[in-house]
């Protein structure tokens, strides 16, 4: 393993100098639950990993009606806030889910963005909870939907010397659910073979859709917002055969491939079967009887 | 033991921290794990090695009251914090009610995975004093073990808790 420098930044302006100095050469470091098993597995060399997890801006968690989630927070700070497991269910889910206790005592919901994995568990539930993310390089500082950053396996919308600071959720309407659920052979700890997170918001009788998200993980070269499902369902009435429709038309708009963990079959097949699982336990959720 | 290319040789960081409850300080290569400073450099073996990827659990330790993969956290990271290993867990010439359990339920075999059975037990016990069977084996899911077959790890966990109690 090449050595590298160790950097520990204190602020959002250290973190990116020191990017911008080692450019390609340097890395984010926050739970390193990617990071330190690619740098061992050799995938790829470092000068030096930059922590990010003294950074103020980086490890902040607010609820102020939205949700402003800094990227290096940890997965069991999200999930053990129960004003937030109320709020923001879909990102509750995927959470608890990321590895075991141990992983989630480091891994980051901002980690899980930045590695940009197809599989990753984290990404959808910030798609259909209306999630953006906050970057910052030493040109400035923008912002974009998340389901803009993910750009292809392993890649980002983070130029040289950028790095992500947090994640920002609005503030969920009245009747408003998510849920996200995966497919796994094991019952914890493995990789998606397809995940689907689902987002609604039904009008104040409860009966029909006003608008709603999906996104689907693991059955594409990026977690795919599913536009056409999600536009189809506004309007509808909340049943399960509306969304076993809706299922139909997320399965269209998936391009899995076969590998080791699933069939491209298969995945058309679980992407119909969690659509539907999903937006009836986000309903549930929304109705207020979860 | 990672094998780093003697040209390459960057500086070692000065690092404090409470381990044990003891104040301790030491010289870290930036790019070693917490688990290999451990072993190698603090001589503290009770911690293992076994998937180096953060599968297995086998090398768990307590850092803050959380426990994580200390083949995933690097050793410079340490500072500042307060860590527990297994070698921290028995009481001054006796032992703790887990090690004791684990001991009278055959809870382990080859052993290697009972230091990391053992921290994360002992943690979710001190947070959770009711934890039931599900919670346990949620908790535990974490940590992997190749001879024993869990239940008698799960039942040595229950039976501490009645003792903890
Ligand atoms: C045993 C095990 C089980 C796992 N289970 C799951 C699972 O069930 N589901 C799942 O989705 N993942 C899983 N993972 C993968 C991993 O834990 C997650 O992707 C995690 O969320 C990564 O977060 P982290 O904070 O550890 O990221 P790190 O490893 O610190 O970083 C990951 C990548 O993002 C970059 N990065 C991090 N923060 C920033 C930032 N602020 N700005 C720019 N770049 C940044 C890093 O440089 C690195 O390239 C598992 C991993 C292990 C080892
Ligand atoms: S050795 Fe660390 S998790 Fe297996
Ligand atoms: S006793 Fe051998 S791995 Fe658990």
């Amino acid at each position: 393993m090449h050595p590298y420098q160790y950097i520990p930044a204190t602020n959002i302006t250290e973190a990116v100098s020191a990017l911008a100095r080692y450019g390609n050469r340097a890395r984010i470091l926050a739970g390193g639950t990617d990071l330190l098993v690619q740098l061992r597995g050799e995938r790829y060399e470092l000068d030096a990993v930059v922590d990010a997890k003294a950074i103020p801006e980086l490890v902040e968690l607010t609820l102020d009606g939205g949700l402003t989630i800094g990227a290096a927070v940890p997965c069991y700070q999200v999930y053990e806030n129960l004003a937030i497991a109320a709020a923001f269910p879909g990102i509750i889910d995927a959470a608890s889910l990321i590895g075991g206790i141990q992983i989630q005592s480091r891994a980051s919901l901002g980690g899980n963005l930045c590695n940009s994995t197809p599989s990753a568990d984290g990404i959808c539930p910030l798609i259909v909870h209306s999630g953006v993310v906050t970057i910052t390089g030493v040109d400035g500082t923008r912002t974009m939907p998340v389901e803009e950053f993910s750009t292809g396996p392993g890649r980002n919308a983070l130029g040289n010397g950028e790095m992500l600071i947090s994640i920002n959720l609005p503030k969920p309407a009245a009747h408003f659910g998510a849920a996200y659920q995966r497919f796994i052979p094991r019952n914890e700890m493995d990789i998606a073979v397809v995940g689907v997170a689902s987002a609604i918001t039904l009008d104040a009788t409860g009966q029909k859709v006003e608008s709603a998200r999906i996104a689907l993980a693991s059955v594409g070269p990026t977690p795919i917002f599913a536009k056409q499902a999600s536009e189809f369902l506004a309007g509808q009435t909340a049943t399960e055969e509306t969304f076993a429709k809706a299922g139909a038309i997320a399965s269209t708009e998936a391009t899995p491939i076969s590998d080791m963990r699933g069939t491209i079959k298969q995945r058309h097949h679980l992407v119909e079967v969690l659509t539907r699982r999903t937006l009836v336990q986000a309903v549930r959720r929304a109705r207020g009887n979860a | 033991m990672t094998q780093i290319p003697e040209q390459q040789f960057v500086h070692k960081v000065p690092v404090q921290c409470t381990l044990n409850g003891q104040s301790t300080e030491f010289l870290a290569a930036p790019y070693l794990s917490l688990l290999e400073i451990l072993r190698e450099t603090l001589g503290l073996t009770g911690t293992k090695e076994g998937c180096n990827d953060g599968n297995c659990g086998a090398c768990t330790v307590n850092v803050d009251g959380r426990i994580v993969d200390s083949c995933l956290m690097l050793g410079v990271e340490a500072q500042g914090k307060n860590i527990e290993t297994i070698e921290g867990v028995a009481p001054a010439g006796g032992l703790h009610p887990l090690q004791q359990a684990f001991l009278e339920e055959a809870a382990l075999q080859c052993g290697i995975c009972t230091p990391g059975f053992l921290v994360s037990a002992k943690a979710l016990l001190e947070a959770e004093p009711n934890a039931d069977e599900h919670r346990i084996r949620l908790w535990l899911a974490g940590n992997l073990c190749r001879c024993t077959g869990y239940d008698k790890i799960i039942r040595a966990v229950e039976k501490a808790r009645e003792e903890m109690k």
